[in-house]
């Protein structure tokens, strides 16, 4: 071995970080209206009356920066909930996060028209928060420490058991809202202000600093859980972090941008191909190459069929769902 | 196992499971039916019939056409309403048979009823009414054009043709006095919205260039600002909101609960979008009563409230 792997990879790391931060740049200049550089950043006109400006900076650039922010911890999230189940088909919704994220925002949708602002977002972290603990608990009842079985099981239970309540809550709201909420599911990262990712970001700054603390840990994880016991991971504690921040990055992302879908398991995959199994290089590079990915998709669905716009979870999964498939052929 | 077994096995799962569907598939079309009724072969057999006997127990399922029944004097006729039904008042006392996505076939079938109002997306329902032998009348929002002519066939249907053309004849002489009076102002561009969530701009949405919000907009004088999209509703962002800078919004919220503070702070959630010459100088309205978004007999005068709301100066 000339060189060590993982310097090997660095520059592909640094080049998907390069393109991320070029993608979030590139993206608020792209759109259905034509802006001009040279107005949005114009001091001569007041803001309020910069039409380029308000554009740019209230329309485009938060998109951009959420879309950035949800792909990033998606995918991130999947590294993670991968590593943990120890199977190459989970993903951030795998556990129940996510639908038990719909439900909250369906409840919201239909009961909370007088709710303050934030009511959306609030409620969907409420109900991944629920589902979480839900999961947790049921892992950990008849176990000393985590069983990643009845995790797998229960988070598979418990979304079928939130879609039904999705359906009950549903069944007693009125067009426009069953309109909003299906909307909703789809995933829509127009968030108009950068209020709603400031209120997230909190919580996935603190799972990222768990993510990285954990890199190691699941590398030693993927050998087999007796095995990393024996090189020194405290395996019950490794994996009780991996499945609490994960699901925080999970729960956070869902809020700003709903349950976009297949971002989380196609991006992992690729970047594992790129840069190898090492989490080390695989969490890092998946934010990024996560990041960029969704920035990209949100780009194509708000521009191909303008002024209308497509659904951003519909792109992810037109581009995801072959992706999946084909995957899980070719599975060794 | 080999690699070659395995894609034997997969293939045998897959093969089964194709067969599996397609007997299911067929078993659907083999399905039980009523003696002595049709299943409906083609949309013309899903037309109403107006030779069929005047109605006296009617299912509606459709809150403007439940209203265009009581308008015309027919309301006692009408036993059966939909969950979302309101209007007026005395359909609260009517048995409910569910709403648009989930109608309560037993119920409805329960009422006896001699003619059921069904929306032309129900098809599910219309396949099962059918083979039961039920009448029906079919109905979907488009134009405001098509609020009266509906009006003038229900009228037919059910037996009370001269009240109900009075009635439409009405509505178009209201509309057309509206008409008349805003058009020699100016015609402000207008969006109309009527779903955000509350507090932010999110989840927008507006109505395009076709549908009877639309032609409502046109007759009180106001250019939508979504004309050339042919479609009723679009999902609005708020750079479309930029682009398309209109001179007034009209925000369509009903069937929540409106206090005067809540009414400013949801139009104040707009300030974000400074450059809307709507924004600027102030022209956001947010129009809560119910009558608005229900396409049915009291048109003319939501008309006239859409009217009065963009020309206040004409309508003193």
């Amino acid at each position: 071995m000339s060189e060590h792997p993982l310097r090997r990879a660095l520059p592909i790391v640094a080049g998907l970080f390069v393109a991320m931060v070029a993608v979030v740049i590139a993206a608020p200049f792209v759109g259905a209206t034509s802006i001009r550089f040279s107005r949005v950043f114009s001091r001569s006109v007041p803001f309020a009356n910069n039409l380029d400006g308000q554009i740019f900076f209230v329309a485009r650039l938060p998109r951009a920066l959420a879309a950035a922010f949800v792909g990033g911890a998606l995918s991130a999230a999947g590294v993670v909930f991968q590593g943990l189940l120890r199977n190459p088909l989970a993903t951030p919704y795998t556990l129940g996060v996510s639908a038990g994220a719909a439900l909250g925002a369906m409840i919201a949708i239909t009961f909370g028209s007088a709710w303050p602002t934030g009511g959306v977002a609030s409620a969907s972290l409420a109900g991944a928060g629920l589902a979480v603990i839900v999961v947790y608990a049921l892992a950990s009842a008849r176990h000393a420490g985590l069983s990643t079985t009845v995790l797998l099981l229960a988070g598979v239970t418990l979304n079928a058991f939130f879609s039904a309540l999705i359906l009950f809550v549903q069944y007693l709201s009125n067009f426009a809202q069953v309109f909003r909420a299906m909307r909703w599911l789809m995933g829509d990262l127009d968030v108009a202000g950068y209020a709603p990712i400031l209120a997230a970001l909190p919580f996935v700054v603190v799972a990222f600093v768990a993510f990285a603390w954990l890199a190691r840990p699941l590398n030693l994880l993927s050998l087999g859980a007796d095995a990393a016991e024996s090189r020194g991971v405290n395996v019950n504690r490794a994996q009780r972090l991996a499945f609490f921040s994960a699901s925080l990055a999970t729960g956070a992302a869902v809020s700003v941008g709903g349950p976009i879908g297949f971002v989380g398991i196609i991006v992992p995959h690729l970047v594992r191909m790129l840069v190898g199994a090492d989490h080390r290089l695989v969490l890092p590079a998946s934010t990024f190459f996560g990041a960029a990915f969704l920035v990209v998709c949100d780009v194509i669905a708000r521009t191909l069929i303008a002024p209308m716009e497509l659904p951003v979870g519909v792109i992810t999964a037109i581009i995801g769902g072959p992706f999946f498939l084909w995957l899980l052929i070719r599975r060794k | 196992m080999t690699g070659e077994k395995r894609w034997r096995w997969s293939a045998i799962v897959f093969l089964t499971i194709v067969l599996l569907l397609l007997v299911l598939g067929r078993s659907s079309l083999l399905a039980f039916r009523l003696p002595g009724s049709q299943a409906p072969s083609s949309p013309a057999s899903r037309l109403p019939n107006f030779q069929a006997p005047v109605p006296h127990r009617i299912v509606s399922l459709i809150p403007s056409v439940t209203e265009m029944l009581f308008a015309i004097g027919d309301g006692d006729d009408v036993v059966g309403v939909s969950s979302f039904d309101h209007y007026p008042p005395a359909v609260e006392g009517r048995t409910r048979v569910g709403g648009l996505l989930d109608p309560d076939f037993e119920r409805i079938l329960a009422l006896r009823p001699d003619l059921v109002i069904v929306y032309g997306t129900q098809g599910a329902l219309i396949d099962r009414l059918a083979r039961a032998g039920v009448p029906m009348f079919n109905y979907e929002h488009a134009g405001l054009a098509d609020i009266t002519r509906t009006l003038r066939q229900i009228g037919d249907r059910v037996g009370r043709s001269a009240v109900a053309a009075r009635l439409a004849d009405d509505i178009e002489r209201e509309l057309g006095e509206i008409r008349t009076k805003t058009s020699t102002s100016a015609k402000p561009k207008t969006m109309i919205v009527f779903e955000r969530e509350a507090g932010t701009l999110r989840g927008m949405f507006a109505s395009g260039g076709i549908g009877f919000l639309h032609d409502i907009l046109v007759v009180a004088g106001g250019t939508n600002v979504f004309a050339d999209v042919p479609r009723q509703s679009l999902q609005v962002t708020a750079e479309t909101v930029l682009a398309r800078a209109p001179e007034a919004i009209l925000e369509i919220r009903s069937g929540e609960s409106w206090t005067p503070q809540r009414i400013a702070s949801e139009r104040d959630v707009w300030r974000a979008l400074a450059s809307v010459p709507a924004v600027r100088t102030g022209r956001i309205y947010l129009l809560t009563d119910e009558m608005i978004s229900i396409p049915g007999p009291r048109v003319a005068e939501a008309t006239l409230a859409v009217a009065k709301t963009l020309h206040p100066d004409l309508f003193k």
